[in-house]
């Protein structure tokens, strides 16, 4: 295009819907991935709300079971791969060049590419629940020979998969080369604030596990239509090959999940204690030891299948070995609040919140490692409380503790703290009230994936249920702050936290267009 | 201040929340022994099912008693480290020795968990030795039995009328559990399983007999059980097999051996009765 160069305009952009369409800039991306994990977490709360609806009492009263199982499936999907994923990408589009002092990201138009994709791969997922046959119903776990029974919808369902694996695998790319190139002079790599350690960790993981999941899908996909057997006893091939295929992926999909969580929880906790955090070494190390063990844990999604007695004892102890280096991130962060000078604004509430029901996740992490104690825990309510407590007090509070720490400086506003405070107690209580109940009828024999139950579940059904609603409108709460934040409120200043620390908060709140074009000086 | 007050009373709230969490989950135990709510993994009537209960109420004690050490630090410092109490923050950030102590200790608690477990699992995959031979084969949405070595096969599948499941009629107290063929098994008899199926993948568990596997299309699984009580052992399909996968209970009828004999015999001979109809 044109070849001027205007030295003085640098912060000329197009505006309207032009400006989010071409932004090459890493603070518009990093708000259309939030705003878009945003959307997201509506449409993936409203399918649990269906689930809820149906659980809420034995029987069938609103769907039909095929039509719940697309729930559960559609919910898992979107709320992974659409809500959690996307939101933290947000964050370390919004924060990484920032915190270590570089102009912007090392790939801009890649990122935009990157965000892009992301719409029109959900709208092609969530499509499918207007297709022949209904949307997929097979569990997001995509286990054939089941996934294989899906209608119109299996070719959608593998195109989009392709495509937000292809959208990770370029953001990680970018999180890679811009934290390993972009960094401010001075900057050495264990001086790095702990969110953009645990997120280069988290890129690594992705570049790794992404393209595992892509050909597990594609050999589905040849399955399904073109006369292969990867996954088919009956001409030679293995259905147990996929979920070890797919748990290859699906475990460090797991920490991609809560890694950047730590990094987060890590940057709150020093601010609100008002001291640094303790043992900030150990805590790159802990992160870099959880990442490693990661790979060679998958198998304990598949206690069940029939493995021989040496493959699930190795799995079993590599499991159990996972606790220590988690151990050492919980036991960190409880001394940094040790003798602190503590206050607790919205995101401490948080990041507190999520240190007790992440280790309660965890706790329960640790039983369903015990092989033979695995065995009656395995796809019942205790592994759906599980991974409940592990991702929605834990990834999904860590972002939103992320989104009240920082949105002072993003938008400039602080946002109505009072109002935050009733946010995290309903959302405490709710999202208690909705995945404790859930540990009782695991281990009292229901199993999950199911849209009836026999009486003796009924009780705890309902309470959870309720909960479900109750955590579901909460969220309403945030969306409203966040809005009222943007438009407007008491000014923040550029610290915004007394006891904050890092280069994010030498910048104006809001910060310039362009930051940081001369790079900082880091003591 | 006074909204730090406020929080500090929250936060108690918060913290007797928790406990009484925890202790509706300890006493669960007795609570489900005394059959009156189902809130904890059963005992079960197998001497390994009883070993799984032992190890799930011990890891998940070991669980609490650490959850109490690091919540309770927690909180003690959430009370009283606070800026509102004019605490002048310290400043320490590091510690060899501790970071060494949290990383020893845990693993040593984990190898006391490990050994039991191990011990418990080497005994779950020892099959041999079995006296009845029982090929269980899994369906969208139903279950089929086959005695080998006898003649005797069926299929099991839900008894539920179709009116309690959309709630035009009372459920009854076996709802959704219940079939119109119960696997009959002896008592004090090694019975092994082998587990297959003809479609999708589904998962056939009886908590009571702490047995889960799953049936694959196209191979073969294994395992085995000596049920020490008479009694009726209710089960389910545990893994997603497609829309009726909520509805593929597994119910076994546990006797005296003298009677399963009986019912053998007259099993084996309905159906060479119905073998001979047929060929006739």
């Amino acid at each position: 295009m044109s070849s001027v160069v205007k030295d003085a305009h640098h912060d000329e952009h197009p505006s309207g819907i032009m400006r989010w369409i071409t932004t090459t800039n890493h603070k518009d991306i990093g708000t259309l991935y939030l705003w878009f994990a945003m959307i997201m977490f509506f449409i993936g709360g409203l399918m649990a709300l269906v689930i809820r609806s149906e659980l809420f009492q034995p029987g069938l009263q609103f769907v039909d079971p095929q039509f719940f199982n697309s729930m559960t499936t559609m919910h898992a999907l979107v709320m992974i791969f659409g809500v959690v994923m996307p939101a933290f990408t947000g964050l370390a589009n919004w924060m990484i060049p920032i915190m270590i002092g570089g102009p912007d990201m090392a790939l801009p138009r890649m990122n935009n590419w990157s965000f892009w994709i992301m719409p029109f791969a959900f709208s092609m997922l969530l499509s499918t629940l207007w297709m022949d046959g209904g949307a997929p119903a097979g569990g997001w776990t995509l286990y054939p020979p089941l996934s294989l029974q899906t209608g119109d919808a299996f070719p959608f369902l593998i195109f989009a998969i392709h495509f937000m694996g292809l959208s990770s695998i370029m953001g990680a790319i970018n999180i890679v080369a811009t934290i390993l190139n972009m960094r401010a002079p001075g900057m050495t790599l264990m001086k790095m604030p702990l969110f953009v350690w645990t997120w280069l960790i988290t890129a690594f993981l992705l570049i790794a596990v992404m393209p595992v999941l892509a050909g597990g899908v594609t050999m589905l996909l040849t399955d399904k239509f073109f006369g292969t057997s990867f996954f088919n006893a009956a001409g030679g091939g293995d259905p147990v090959m996929f979920q070890h295929i797919f748990w290859f992926f699906g475990h460090p999909e797991v920490y991609i999940l809560i890694l950047p969580s730590f990094g987060v929880v890590s940057a709150i906790i020093p601010t609100f204690a008002r001291k640094p955090l303790f043992g900030y070494s150990s805590m790159v190390y802990a992160t870099a030891s959880i990442a490693f063990l990661s790979f060679i844990v998958w198998a304990h999604h598949m206690f069940t299948v029939g493995m021989p007695l040496a493959g699930e004892v190795f799995f079993m102890f590599a499991t159990m070995l996972i606790a220590v280096p988690t151990g050492v991130k919980v036991f960190n962060w409880v001394t940094t609040m040790w003798k602190g000078a503590m206050t607790f604004e919205t995101p401490m509430l948080f990041a507190i919140g999520f240190i007790v029901m992440f280790t309660i996740g965890g706790f329960s992490g640790l039983m369903l490692a015990i092989t033979p104690a695995d065995f009656q825990y395995h796809d019942t309510y205790f592994v759906v409380a599980h991974f409940h407590y592990v991702l929605v007090p834990g990834s999904i509070f860590a972002i939103m503790a992320a989104c009240y720490f920082w949105l002072p400086k993003w938008t400039g506003n602080m946002y109505p703290e009072t109002l935050g405070k009733i946010h995290f107690w309903l959302s405490t209580f709710f999202v208690n009230l909705t995945f404790f109940p859930m540990h009782f009828v695991g281990l009292a024999g229901m199993p999950r994936r199911i849209p009836d139950y026999s009486l003796q579940f009924a009780d705890y059904n309902m309470i959870a249920s309720i909960g479900a609603f109750g955590f579901g409108f909460a969220q309403l709460i945030f969306l409203y702050i966040i809005i009222k934040t943007i438009k407007g409120g008491s000014k923040a200043t550029d610290q915004v936290w007394e006891g904050a620390e890092g280069l994010e908060w030498t910048l104006s709140s809001p910060p310039p267009y362009h930051s940081f074009n001369t790079p900082p000086v880091i003591k | 201040m006074c909204g730090n007050n406020i929080q500090g009373a929250s936060i108690k709230m918060f913290l007797i929340k928790n406990l009484i969490s925890l202790i509706t989950l300890l006493f669960s135990y007795n609570v489900a022994n005394a059959g009156w709510l189902d809130l904890n993994m059963p005992e079960g009537v197998t001497d390994l099912s009883q070993e799984v209960f032992g190890l799930h109420m011990l890891i998940l004690w070991i669980c609490v008693v650490i959850g109490v050490i690091v919540f309770g630090a927690m909180f003690w410092s959430i009370l009283m480290h606070r800026k509102s109490k004019g605490v002048k923050p310290a400043t320490f950030h590091e510690s060899t020795k501790l970071e060494f102590l949290w990383t020893i200790v845990p693993f040593v608690i984990l190898i006391g968990m490990a050994v039991p477990a191990t011990k418990t699992l080497i005994k779950m995959y020892d099959h041999s030795d079995s006296e009845i031979h029982i090929k269980i084969t899994g369906y969208q949405w139903l279950w089929e039995y086959e005695y080998l070595n006898t003649d005797v096969s069926f299929y099991s599948k839900l008894s539920t009328p179709y009116n309690e499941i959309y709630n035009k009629e009372t459920k009854n107290v076996n709802y959704l559990q219940e079939v119109d063929k119960q696997l009959v098994l002896p008592i004090n008899k090694k019975i092994r399983f082998l587990l297959t199926s003809n479609d999708v993948l589904h998962a056939w568990w009886v908590p009571d007999l702490a047995l889960k596997k799953d049936a694959i299309p196209g191979f073969i699984n294994e395992m085995s059980v000596v049920i020490n009580e008479p009694g009726i052992y209710r089960g389910r399909c545990a893994e997603l097999c497609g829309r009726h996968h909520g509805f593929m209970p597994i119910v076994i009828k546990a006797v005296e051996e003298k009677e399963y004999e009986e019912w053998l015999a007259n099993a084996n001979k309905a159906k060479t009765a119905d073998v001979a109809k047929i060929n006739k």
